[in-house]
């Protein structure tokens, strides 16, 4: 590792209770809820990780729980690093604080959490749906959502499916 | 020497009402301007100088669907983009016709879930169907030519 | 389902100004059909005469849910849907999902399909490139540009077709390397276009890059410095043209991009013109780097050959008992990858393009996400789009360069 990462990490370890492992050369580090956004004002403003990469989360449904593990990428500009922040998040009532006054381009990302999993982000200036249509129910992502599986057309199944099949009159 | 010939040198032409409807229809077709994904480069490569288009009559792609007759629905249609679609095609004045371009209008594609409308011909009626991901800009030209043909085999006792 | 829904005001009071209100702006919607936004994107604006005052993205209308349904197929099957995200950049696509799972279960990759790669990915930059350049033009009514960059791709084009068969959805690079070796006219293809294509650079400069009417509408719009860049989550072409040098390229090299010699232009005004001025840059040195990669390209397999991921060639299967049973595994069952996540990036023509793949040991992807760059960058536009006029907007969303495939996924 190079040695800011070093540092990095002495100062997450020291400050917020974090956990460190690696996997094929990428620096993971697992944080709680709380902690979460004075790390990324600490990351933006001391440590130079100044770019948000991306965030996003995994569902785990139904073996592991905590269910859910939401991402946060920071990639550093000046330095040339790149580091993976975990925190774990419950299935009964997901938040999580919101990021986005240290980052902005947060806003949209957290806006897709909530979209696609359904984790809320207290203090969100506008937290509705970005790519599902307003009225939808569910929450696309997630394990127990189901993917929407149509059947296929086949010779033998085309005169059923046919029949069934709303088309348009005029 | 029959009437048309005396008639034709004298400068005047004879024929039917249909020939003149349908001629006068696939000579000028505008469409609407509604890519929407991949097969909207194609379409755009189509409008090129190596394919085209222009010959056919199609030189502008009008963005108002007041102006235009054919709407070629040229990629892949969510389910937010359903109603959008639907209210454009109702917006179209008669004749109209559709084309879906590509695997994913006409029939779903590659895609089998939750977002994508499994075929364009759910929402609105479609004359040609043109398969390909995206289909080659000949594929579309042809997709075109078989319209003409299907128009010009229109009768005028079928359009109430 | 093809019910038009209400929306009423209260709905986006919290986002447009007190004016809009009490009546004294116009809201006025760009809606999802529309000849300038290069796709289906719909803005809300609000404007005061012919200025806007706010601009509201609305985005969606093509969300196609790639990421749940690569879930459900095998790695070496999903390769086929990673063309259709950002559908102008299909060949780094392919290599992004390539590099990442090659990183997962740590496969090599032999020296000449990493020299092919960059060809071809560095000819597809210049390919979307040029469709950024017509579509430009076209925005600010210089629509010459367009048929010259069209004959230029359509060469660019010939070329994907003669490796692959495909013009644009290629699936060429898959996990281990390419699908097959390119044929013997490859090296001659390219070699004519290397040679016709730097004059044809010149040619679209001539035409816009010291024109008094492109200078009018482009310098000065839409300035974005670069800690504002930075914190909207910007990256590529938008990024350098603020001033600050970050290209993955040559920050942390992939597929063998250290051994090529080329810059990285920047700019750092940060407005329009500069970032016209950077991709027509970029233009010139990719071709650079296709020529050098062409020289360099190294005789050998193109195709790792460890059969547990990659599968054996099709003419050994009647004579060898491992090959069959590697091949029958590989297409039924997928194989197996150790568990763990990891997060791979690449320099796409609009940005970053990372991948976050994680698995559960299975044959199927649990869980991919695809960090596309136009997400981040169009997060920007209704800051850089305050107070200028209509005109000017359409300019701007031409000069970020989103593709709504990329957007929404």
């Amino acid at each position: 590792m190079q040695p800011e990462f070093e540092t990095t990490i002495q100062v997450l370890k020291k400050n917020f209770k974090a956990q460190v492992s690696e996997f094929r050369g990428d620096v993971r580090v697992n944080l709680p809820a709380e902690s979460i956004v004075p790390a990324g004002k600490m990351l933006r403003d001391e440590l130079g990780f100044n770019l948000l990469s991306t965030m996003t989360a995994v569902d785990y449904w139904p073996e592991q729980k905590p269910r859910f593990d939401v991402l946060y990428q920071f990639t550093s500009v000046t330095h040339i690093l790149s580091l993976s922040v975990l925190v774990q998040v419950p299935g009964i009532n997901p938040s999580l604080p919101t990021i986005s006054g240290v980052f902005k381009n947060a806003i949209w990302r957290e806006r897709e959490l909530w979209d696609m999993f359904g984790i809320k982000f207290e203090g969100h200036p506008d937290l509705r749906r970005i790519l599902m249509p307003a009225d939808w129910e569910g929450h696309p992502l997630r394990k127990d959502y189901p993917l929407g599986y149509e059947e296929p057309h086949f010779t033998f199944n085309f005169e059923e499916i046919d029949l069934r099949k709303p088309y348009a009159k005029e | 020497m029959g009437v048309e010939q005396k008639l034709a040198n004298m400068g005047a032409v004879t024929t039917t009402l249909e020939t003149v409807v349908n001629w006068s229809r696939t000579r000028a077709m505008w469409p609407l301007l509604f890519g929407l994904a991949c097969c909207a480069i194609e379409m755009m490569a189509a409008e090129g100088a190596h394919y085209d288009m222009s010959r056919f009559g199609m030189e502008l792609m009008r963005p108002s669907p007041r102006q235009s007759d054919l709407m070629i629905v040229a990629g892949r249609v969510s389910r937010k983009m359903a109603p959008v679609l639907r209210r454009l095609y109702d917006q179209m004045p008669e004749p109209k016709w559709v084309i879906a371009m590509g695997d994913c209008a006409s029939c779903g594609g590659v895609f089998n879930n939750y977002a994508v409308v499994a075929g364009v011909d759910e929402i609105v009626p479609v004359d040609i169907y043109i398969a390909g991901c995206p289909p080659r800009p000949e594929a579309l030209i042809h997709g075109i030519m078989t319209l003409y043909d299907k128009v010009n085999h229109e009768k005028i006792k079928d359009q109430a | 389902m093809t019910q038009l829904q209400e929306v009423s005001v209260d709905d986006i009071k919290h986002l447009v100004s007190e004016r809009a209100i009490q009546g004294e702006t116009v809201l006025l919607n760009m809606g999802p059909q529309h000849p300038s936004t290069h796709g289906v994107l719909r803005l809300l604006l609000e404007l005061d005469g012919e200025t806007v005052v706010n601009c509201i993205p609305d985005i969606g209308f093509l969300h196609t849910g790639i990421e749940k349904n690569m879930e459900s197929k095998t790695y070496e099957k999903a390769n086929v849907m990673t063309d259709r995200l950002d559908y102008l950049n299909t060949v780094g696509n392919n290599l992004a999902y390539s590099m990442a799972v090659e990183k997962l279960v740590e496969l090599d990759v032999p020296d000449r399909a990493q020299s092919i790669r960059v060809i071809l990915a560095e000819l597809q930059r210049i390919a979307s490139h040029l469709i950024w350049l017509g579509t430009t033009g076209l925005d600010v009514a210089a629509m010459s540009t367009f048929l010259y960059c069209f004959r230029e791709r359509e060469s660019i084009l010939d070329i994907l077709e003669l490796c692959s068969g495909q013009r644009m959805m290629t699936t060429f690079i898959r996990p281990g390397g390419l699908w097959r070796d390119v044929p013997v006219e490859f090296e001659a293809a390219v070699r004519e276009f290397i040679k016709i294509f730097p004059r044809r650079v010149d040619e679209y400069e001539a035409l816009l890059s010291r024109n008094p009417l492109f200078l009018d509408r482009t310098f000065g719009i839409g300035t974005v410095t670069a800690e504002e860049a930075l914190n909207f989550g910007m990256t590529g072409p938008p990024l350098r043209a603020s001033g600050v040098k970050w290209d993955l390229r040559k920050a942390r090299p992939y597929s063998g991009y250290e051994q090529y010699d080329f810059e990285v232009p920047t700019r750092s005004e940060g407005d329009v013109y500069a970032r016209y001025i950077v991709r027509i840059e970029e233009l010139r040195q990719s071709l650079k780097i296709v020529e050098q990669a062409l020289n360099k390209m190294p005789l050998g397999p193109v195709r790792s050959s460890d059969h547990k991921f990659v599968p054996p060639p099709r003419s050994e299967i009647g004579v060898n008992m491992e090959a069959l049973i590697h091949h029958f595994k590989l297409w039924t069952e997928g194989y197996s990858t150790p568990k763990g996540s990891i997060y791979n990036a690449v320099e796409s023509p609009r940005g970053e393009l990372g991948v976050y793949l994680v698995s559960d040991g299975g044959p199927k992807p649990y869980r991919i996400h695809w960090r596309t760059p136009s997400f981040d960058n169009l997060q920007a536009l209704p800051f850089m789009a305050k107070g200028v006029l209509v005109a000017d907007l359409v300019a701007i969303i031409g000069s970020v360069d989103i593709v709504l495939g990329d957007v929404d996924r």
